[in-house]
């Protein structure tokens, strides 16, 4: 059990050290998403699903079965991630068929999301409890969310704008998301 | 609803690992049905396989990394303890001082205090370590105290991610780090650098990153807090 | 069977298709890791030997594995070399582990990693996929280097841990945190779009 409490870690891993700005996990998506607010909302908000399951599927591997066998984390890590999101994309799929066209490609793209695994081996690294994990891995996706949403609403409204040809696509999307990181970093030693 | 075109062919650039490769020009697609033992046994072996390698390179690896770690703690340990010849190991085991852990527990489950033992056999000090928000991430600092008086016999910054130039000067700054060496009293208190009374527990913050001192100083108050009252109960000796 | 030639599967991944800085892959490690250029060259070094592993053996297996498991397999086999390579770093290069720390574990989910195996090992031979490999994990490491390179001597003053300008330098810090490695990957990519369009208007205007 790590000695931080509850909302330390859930501002931490929301703002402070926000997953996408601060630890460069959770690119892929973050760099393609379409620049569509509704769009970048619900991938967040089904990486906040998968992400608190995964949570509490790396508590039980850590707690019961890899108390013995620590090396093999990362394979067990990556196979429980990839059925996750294979189950989660199922559900998807029969339950909001609109949803799943809208999210395509990244659905599926999420066993690569490094953001997902990353939670995983993060929340091992700092010994976190059941509940901790639980916070952590809602904060987590709630800042992915929040990045998201931050950066498809600066590039619906750069739409408009004229932008130099070489600068479009992903030379100015990295810009962006160096200024919003940059905008974080007002958060450090908040807590 | 319509995606603009560029974007759309962007994003197919991606692989999508679950849709089938497109058949190369002149490979015949192969269509006969696999059977689910087959499915089954090739990763049940691929997972053997792969189980076994590493299980091999664990055994090979394993004593190598626990050495290092043994001998980075020795040596932070000595650090903070300066005199000491060797030490033992407390475990805070059920909120009692012990110093073995009861059987089947993993060491790394308790908390852990070092008691530095000179060359006579004179109890030098005790050693933790302890972890809290800094300014960027976690601090983990290892201190050295005399619990019978509370003096700071000495630091060493663990672990910091802290801002590089500024936060970093924790462990970066020399004269910094020297403040937390013989300190006659605590608890310490961080002051601004050149407005303090003089008084003998205070430290002068670094210029630019008074959290990350001031996260040193609480961790070392804590730390010292936390252990005193139980090691002010009796010190447990190992079996010689 | 590809039409390509041995040298072009070689070439083609150290700058025409590198991997981060035209494909877009592997950008995790490539701005997390490197604030320096001794991180950037551990991180490349892992990632190195994790695809050319993965790729040899994958091209070598590949007739053994159904269709259907493809992807799981080929998972397996990475996070099988991600574990091995961060055993030996932890015992090797300790101190680099630790700088490292989770990321050598986030290789295992490197698009780059996979989409090699996808698009070029499970299809090849050996040695072609060893070829495409060695040619990915060369652009890869140039890419991390250019970053880390950039980044190291702006923002801590030094390159490889040695300095380089006098104690007057006045560094420019926010290169080596997050925000700095998302601007400096964005610089090089504005740059490169740079060149290439001045190239384009260049054959335009001799055509």
């Amino acid at each position: 059990m790590s000695d931080q409490t509850l909302f330390s870690i859930f501002f931490s891993a929301m703002v402070v050290n926000n997953f996408t700005l601060a630890l460069f996990l959770g690119l892929c998506p973050f760099m393609g998403v379409s620049a569509r607010v509704e769009t970048a909302l619900r991938m967040g908000l089904a990486n906040i699903f998968v992400l608190t399951l995964t949570s509490l599927s790396a508590w039980v591997l850590n707690t019961y079965i890899l108390v013995n066998a620590p090396y093999l984390r990362i394979i067990s890590f990556i196979i429980v991630v990839a059925s996750l999101v294979q189950i989660v994309e199922m559900v998807v799929k029969k339950i909001a068929p609109v949803l799943f066209r809208q999210l395509g490609i990244f659905l599926p793209l999420m066993t690569t999301n490094c953001a997902i695994f990353g939670l995983a081996i993060f929340q091992t690294n700092r010994g976190y409890g059941f509940l901790q994990g639980i916070v952590f891995a809602v904060g987590a996706g709630l800042g992915l969310t929040l990045a998201l949403v931050l950066m498809a609403s600066i590039r619906e409204t750069s739409e408009l704008s004229d932008i130099p040809a070489i600068a479009k696509g992903t030379g100015l999307t990295l810009i962006i998301a160096g200024s919003l990181s940059l905008a974080f970093m007002g958060f450090a030693g908040l807590l | 609803m319509s995606e603009r075109p560029e974007k759309e062919a962007l994003e197919v650039q991606v692989v999508d690992p679950a849709a089938p490769p497109p058949p190369e020009a002149g490979e015949v697609p192969v269509d006969k049905p696999v059977s689910t033992f087959r499915l089954v046994a090739t990763l049940a072996v691929a997972g053997a396989v792969a189980g076994l390698l590493i299980v091999l390179v664990n055994l090979h690896t394993k004593p190598i990394i626990d050495k290092y770690r043994a001998e980075q703690l020795r040596l932070a340990v000595y650090e903070v303890l300066p005199g000491a010849a060797r030490y033992e190991t407390l475990y805070l085991v059920d909120g009692a001082l012990s110093t073995t852990v009861p059987d089947g527990a993993k060491a790394a489950d308790f908390r852990q205090a070092y008691v530095g033992y000179g060359e006579n056999g004179e109890r030098i000090g005790v050693a933790s370590s302890r972890g809290e928000s800094g300014f960027q991430d976690i601090v983990l600092v290892i201190f050295g105290f005399k619990p019978e008086s509370g003096v700071l016999l000495g630091m060493k910054v663990l672990e910091s991610k802290e801002t590089p130039g500024l936060g970093d000067k924790i462990f970066k700054d020399q004269a910094f780090v020297d403040q937390f060496f013989d300190r006659p009293q605590t608890p310490l208190s961080a002051i601004k650098a050149g407005s303090g009374k003089g008084l003998p527990g205070e430290i002068d913050a670094i210029t630019g990153a008074t959290i990350s001192s001031k996260a040193v100083v609480s961790i070392i108050n804590n730390g010292i807090a936390e252990w005193r009252p139980l090691l002010e109960q009796g010190i447990p000796r190992e079996a010689p | 069977m590809r039409q390509t030639t041995p040298s072009q599967d070689f070439i083609r991944g150290i700058w025409k298709e590198n991997p981060v800085l035209i494909q877009m892959l592997g950008l995790c490690p490539a701005l997390a890791v490197t604030n320096t250029v001794k991180n950037a060259l551990a991180m490349s070094a892992a990632t190195f030997f994790v695809l050319t592993c993965s790729s040899v053996l994958i091209a070598s297996v590949k007739n053994l594995i159904p269709k259907e498991v493809r992807i799981s397999s080929y998972i397996l086999v990475i996070a099988t070399f991600v574990t091995l390579a961060d055993m030996m770093l932890q015992a090797y290069a300790p101190v680099q582990h630790k700088e490292l720390g989770a990321f050598i574990a986030l290789i295992v989910v490197n698009c780059m990693i996979l989409g090699r195996q996808e698009a070029f090992a499970s299809r090849n031979t050996v040695y072609r996929s060893l070829l495409d490999a060695v040619g990915t994990g060369i652009g890869f490491t140039i890419a991390l280097l250019m970053m880390g390179g950039f980044r190291e001597i702006l923002g801590i003053g030094t390159f490889f841990d040695i300095p380089l300008f006098g104690p007057n330098f006045e560094p420019w810090v926010v290169m080596v945190l997050p925000a700095g490695g998302f601007l400096m990957l964005g610089f090089i990519i504005l740059a490169m779009g740079y060149v290439e369009q001045r190239k384009k208007t260049r054959e335009a205007a001799s055509a």
